[in-house]
């Protein structure tokens, strides 16, 4: 069996719930509805708990469907065993045979499919060259370094050209210097091998950097399908943009509306932003907005610098402003967080600018 | 001393900690080696003269005697062998966490705790001439003479397997407890059959584990007295070298031979523990990647 035979065009999740207990618990992944065209590379992105291994696990057929269906083209393969599914699978511990050698580790697949030996040997040989584990073909995987231990696990995932490759964040246990290079490394095998990819991470950048496409994620649900580009410009929920780097997530109230242009005051100036949902006048909500798009100005709101921490290039600062009062009370004191070029230190008087059209505004 | 010395020494775990190990080395010097010892040079000194070596050339001279060897691994090596194989599958299936768990393994320690001569004559009451087992299969008309299942070898058998297989179920599951099971889902998704997946990744990781169960139950099984007695055939079928060691102490008050017998039979278990050893080291025997 060559695993060209299974290959499919889409491979269409369709309401794939699973729950751990009983029925009125909330379930661990939640309706579920996803096409993954072939060669993608997707990224399931969220915080730790919020679903995204048991998605992997219930693609891989390691764990069973509460609910739903997966389809490869017109075949229903959520019923199939993850021996019959010929998908590949990097386990974030990397789940190398501890008492197989390398080699053997990458041949294994090759072995369970009786491929004459010889082409079991060539396309061995192919994996460990691609990657560059060339001398360490005959240790152990207790002999190898993280990296190299990740790089086996790749292979031995990918050497059986798998229609799908599930990897449940296989960098996380590498150190940040590797991590990079990794990215770029996986990144260029699904390209050279075309690889249809679903990747799972709870790193933002890793996922905007290496995915087609991103699943945001949250308890279970998904939050916003979308390219990178549209998920970092615009989440979908304050939850999205809390985890694509939106750090300034401040609950304000909605003064005017026209059209989708919001008016929100903040710290006693009103700032416009863009609704992203249903405002009204009057509403609470948050105000979403990076850092870098906050700027140290000579006039604009007023605040009090409270913490620099220096990174290098830019300086990381966080802001208070005065809550001002509101109806007769006094508000809490907001905290803005502000990148800037500008050497600011703890205990001055600052004024602030938001980007235009760089203010997002939810429903809360 | 110098640094560099402590240093070289310290690599290879040479340190102060060691005589924390004091008091254990003493406590085994005193009950295991002393009386290994003396034990050993008595029968080197035989009762009635004639040579060093007298007692074993009577041991081994004296077929009687000589055949208690064979009749003790006769009786101790399947046991032990059938303990370790029947002990993977039921602990293979049982490894997960399930309601009852502990209860079970409490149960199947109990016969550990009854000991040899409780369980002797439990099987004489289910399995004896009068006992359940036949009482029920006469009135049923399944056989017409009661079947012998006490009194003979199977008697022992069946003694050393319901003492012997506990102990090897409880060992079994921890070692399979110790193994990742990620490794097998790995496995799985690399397309090996449930079959495959036992035969390529479960048993080579158990493995070193079988080998140290199957050692622990054979000594067990090898010294095995009061059973051989109780439930067995102890003039014929399954007299064991233990017995014939009592024989000599207790019956022809001849501690050196005696002493020779029981030499004879740490040599013979001392055979089997090194062929296993040999083989289990040339298993895998690093980290299984499990809690354990
Ligand atoms: N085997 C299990 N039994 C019970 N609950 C589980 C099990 N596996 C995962 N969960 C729960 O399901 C939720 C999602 O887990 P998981 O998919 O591992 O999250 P993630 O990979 O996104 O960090 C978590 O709340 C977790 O506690
Ligand atoms: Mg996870």
């Amino acid at each position: 069996m060559t695993s060209s035979t299974s290959n499919f065009e889409q491979l269409r999740l369709d309401g794939v719930t699973r729950r751990f207990g009983p029925p009125d618990t909330p379930a661990a992944l939640s309706e579920l509805d996803l096409t993954i065209e072939r060669g993608e590379f997707i990224a399931l992105l969220g915080p730790s708990g919020c679903g995204k291994s048991t998605a992997l696990n219930c693609l891989a057929g390691l764990l069973p469907l509460t609910a739903g269906s997966i389809w490869q083209d017109d075949r229903r393969v959520d019923t199939l065993p993850p021996e019959k599914r010929g998908f590949g699978m990097v386990f974030q511990n990397y789940a190398l045979f501890p008492h197989l050698t390398v080699r053997d580790n990458i041949a294994f697949g090759l072995r369970m499919r009786n491929l004459p030996k010889s082409d079991v040997q060539r396309r061995t040989t192919e994996a460990i060259e691609m990657v560059q584990l060339t001398e360490h073909t005959s240790k152990l995987p207790g002999q190898l370094s993280g990296g190299q231990q990740q790089r086996v696990a790749i292979a031995r995932a990918t050497v059986l050209e798998p229609s799908l490759v599930l990897m449940d964040e296989p960098l996380s246990n590498l150190d940040a210097k590797l991590r990079l290079e990794m990215r770029t490394e996986i990144r260029r095998l699904h390209q050279s091998l075309g690889l249809t990819t679903v990747y799972v991470t709870h790193d933002q950048e890793e996922a905007l950097s290496m995915a087609d496409r991103l699943v945001v994620m949250r308890q279970g649900k998904v939050q916003q399908i979308g390219t990178p580009e549209e998920v970092h410009t615009k989440p979908s929920t304050w939850h999205v943009a809390d985890f694509m780097g939106y750090r300034n997530l401040l609950p304000l109230k909605a003064s005017q509306l026209n059209g989708d242009q919001v008016t929100v005051d903040l710290g006693g100036t009103a700032i416009r932003g863009a609704a992203q949902g249903p405002v009204a006048p009057g509403d609470d909500v948050i105000a979403a907005v990076r850092p870098e798009d906050v700027k140290l100005a000579d006039q604009g709101v007023k605040g009090l610098v409270e913490v620099v921490e220096y990174q290098g290039r830019e300086r990381a600062v966080e802001v208070v402003l005065d809550g001002g009062v509101q109806d007769g009370v006094a508000q809490d004191p907001v905290r803005l967080h502000v990148r800037t070029e500008r050497r600011v230190e703890a205990g001055e008087q600052v004024a602030l600018t938001v980007t235009p059209g760089r203010l997002l505004v939810y429903p809360s | 001393m110098s640094a560099t010395w402590q240093h070289r020494l310290a690599e290879r775990g040479v340190d102060r900690r060691l005589w924390l190990l004091l008091p254990a080395t003493i406590f085994v010097l005193l009950l295991f080696v002393y009386p290994f010892l003396y034990g050993l040079s008595l029968s080197f000194q035989p009762t009635q003269g004639g040579g060093v070596l007298a007692n074993y050339d009577k041991f081994f001279g004296d077929a009687y005697q000589r055949d208690t060897i064979a009749t003790t691994l006769k009786i101790a090596l399947p046991a032990a062998l059938l303990n370790v194989l029947a002990a993977v599958p039921i602990a293979f299936r049982l490894r997960g966490r399930f309601r009852g768990k502990r209860l079970l393994t409490t149960i199947l320690v109990v016969p550990i705790t009854l000991g040899t001569v409780l369980t002797a004559q439990g099987l004489l009451n289910y399995l004896g001439p009068t006992g359940w087992l036949n009482r029920v299969l006469l009135s049923l008309h399944i056989v017409d003479n009661p079947i012998r299942l006490t009194n003979n070898y199977w008697g022992v058998f069946f003694s050393l397997v319901i003492t012997g297989f506990p102990f090897a179920f409880l060992l079994v599951l921890s070692y399979l407890s110790g193994i990742d099971p990620t490794l097998e889902r790995a496995a799985a998704t690399l397309g090996a059959s449930r079959a495959q997946r036992f035969r390529r990744i479960t048993l080579p990781l158990l493995a070193p584990g079988l080998a140290t169960t199957f050692l622990l139950t054979f000594v067990l099984a090898f010294s095995v007295f009061p059973s051989a007695v109780l439930v067995g055939n102890p003039a014929g079928s399954t007299r064991v070298i233990s017995l014939a060691a009592y024989q000599a102490a207790y019956e022809q008050y001849d501690y050196s031979y005696a002493s020779a017998i029981a030499m004879v039979m740490g040599a013979v278990e001392l055979v089997v523990v090194a062929i296993v050893l040999v083989w289990r080291s040339r298993l895998y025997t690093g980290s299984t990647g499990g809690k354990g």
